[in-house]
């Protein structure tokens, strides 16, 4: 074990998170560029979807500090990162496949505009069914969460995905399915997540 | 025919290394911490891939927290050097990682609109900062040396001053927030938010030490911080039998 460096410790994101990494959010304007939660532009590849939901804590009561950021594939089912050797899936150039946003101060609503990702290849060659990986920090939040989003539209897909079978309360896997509604010319996929308690959303170790 | 396997695997977490969720001297951590055991996955190309950034997503002054917010002169406070170099479990240098800093004033105010300490806000300083390791792994950064402040907590409850750290990685896996302490300071013992870490050696991964060598002589002192971000390595057996149907 010695020959491994141990990896430096986490710590919490705190309140004030937003200064660093969404200073807008934060009331003040320092950089020229700045992360979004706008995942698309014009020319991106796939539909059009919002994903939007609040962070819940143990006493049911919107988190309103937190900072989310989602990490997706293209509507290929390729993720934009050397890594994915998945070659019969084009890249879109036009999608990095990730977004960063924070919740409402008042609300704490949180929201993406995306797209919807296409499935991607799993271990050993079984398919993932479409899925959006989030990492969830804030004030009282010791070590990043990391968690999934599946959609409920999907469910022949999710019926056969090997990380939701790897959960064995099979009424804990509807914890990370969300659901879609029209509004207006908007498809919004809702996917509230409580943090603690009855309805304890699953994270994963990754 | 494509490889339908992760060409590699994120090395797994020691959570010994980090605090827990629940950590009732944290009070806040006590209503924001599952009650439910993480439940852990091998690596699929979902975990070992990750945001790519590049120099065009920064400023010019985005390294600079003496400069990028100055408006009519420069921001009163000690004036620092903070570098190192960030490295994966193995060793070897993290290439193109965003680091991502945030931080409050000489005064121990934060530039925030949910901040109401009563130390004033410096017209001079935001108190943000981004840059990208090089082929080395190695990052620097010019601030104002942040100072401590009340929370409430306990009543009686100082943070030490510390800078908040960012770290994209290269796998999203490998995503990690932290705080950077300075060497010396006693509220570092003394820090709820440092004590929901149970280990004295990981708790001595977040002092960045006093580093006079990369100071600049009459002008500003330097601090060193290294961090490591977890290992990736190779896939070395898989299962399935080469051109077999599925």
């Amino acid at each position: 074990m010695k020959d491994y460096l141990p990896e430096t410790a986490s710590q919490t994101a705190g309140p004030y998170v937003h200064i660093g990494l969404a200073p807008h959010a934060a009331g003040f304007h320092i950089f020229e560029k700045n992360f979004s939660h706008v995942l698309t532009n014009s020319h991106t590849e796939g539909e059009r979807i919002v994903i939007e939901g609040r962070v819940i804590d143990g006493s049911g009561t919107p988190v309103r500090d937190v900072l989310l950021e989602i990490w997706q594939a293209n509507a290929a089912g390729r993720y934009n990162h050397p890594a994915d050797l998945q070659q019969e899936k084009a890249l879109d150039p036009d999608f990095r496949g990730w977004g960063r946003t924070c919740s409402d101060f008042d609300s704490g609503v949180w929201r993406f505009e995306t797209i919807k990702p296409g499935p991607v290849t799993g271990r050993d060659g079984r398919m993932m069914a479409p899925h959006v990986n989030l990492w969830i920090v804030a004030r009282g939040i010791n070590i990043g969460l990391n968690t999934r989003m599946y959609f409920a539209d999907e469910q022949a897909a999710n019926e056969k995905d090997p990380v939701l079978n790897l959960i064995e309360w099979e009424v804990r896997r509807n914890t990370l399915i969300a659901t879609r509604e029209q509004r207006g010319d908007e498809v919004v996929y809702r996917f509230d997540i409580y943090l603690q308690g009855e309805k304890e959303t699953v994270f994963f170790d990754v | 025919m494509s490889e339908k396997r992760p060409a590699r695997e994120v090395v797994h977490r020691d959570y010994n290394q980090h605090p827990p969720a629940f950590a009732p001297g944290y009070k806040t951590s006590v209503l924001r911490s599952p009650r439910n055991a993480l439940i852990s996955l091998q690596s699929s190309l979902s975990e070992i891939t990750g945001p790519v950034f590049g120099e065009q997503d920064l400023g010019p002054l985005d390294n600079d927290l003496i400069m990028n917010y100055a408006k009519e002169g420069l921001p009163i406070g000690e004036r620092i050097i903070v570098h190192g170099y960030v490295r994966d479990g193995f060793g070897r240098p993290m290439k193109n990682t965003l680091v991502e800093v945030w931080q409050a004033n000489a005064g121990g105010r934060y530039r925030h609109k949910k901040d109401q300490y009563l130390a004033p806000i410096d017209p001079n300083f935001g108190g943000c900062g981004r840059v990208l390791t090089d082929e080395n792994g190695y990052y620097f950064f010019r601030t104002i040396k942040p100072g401590p402040y009340p929370w409430r907590n306990q009543a009686s409850d100082w943070r030490p001053s510390h800078i908040h750290f960012s770290l994209s990685g290269d796998a999203f896996a490998q995503r990690l927030i932290t705080q950077m302490y300075f060497e010396g300071d006693p509220l570092i013992r003394q820090c709820p938010i440092v004590r929901t870490i149970n280990n004295d050696d990981a708790v001595r991964t977040l002092i960045a030490e006093l580093d006079t060598h990369a100071a600049v002589p009459l002008d500003c002192l330097a601090y060193r911080f290294d961090l490591v971000l977890r290992g990736s390595r190779a896939t070395l057996f898989e299962n399935r039998t080469q051109g077999a149907a599925r």
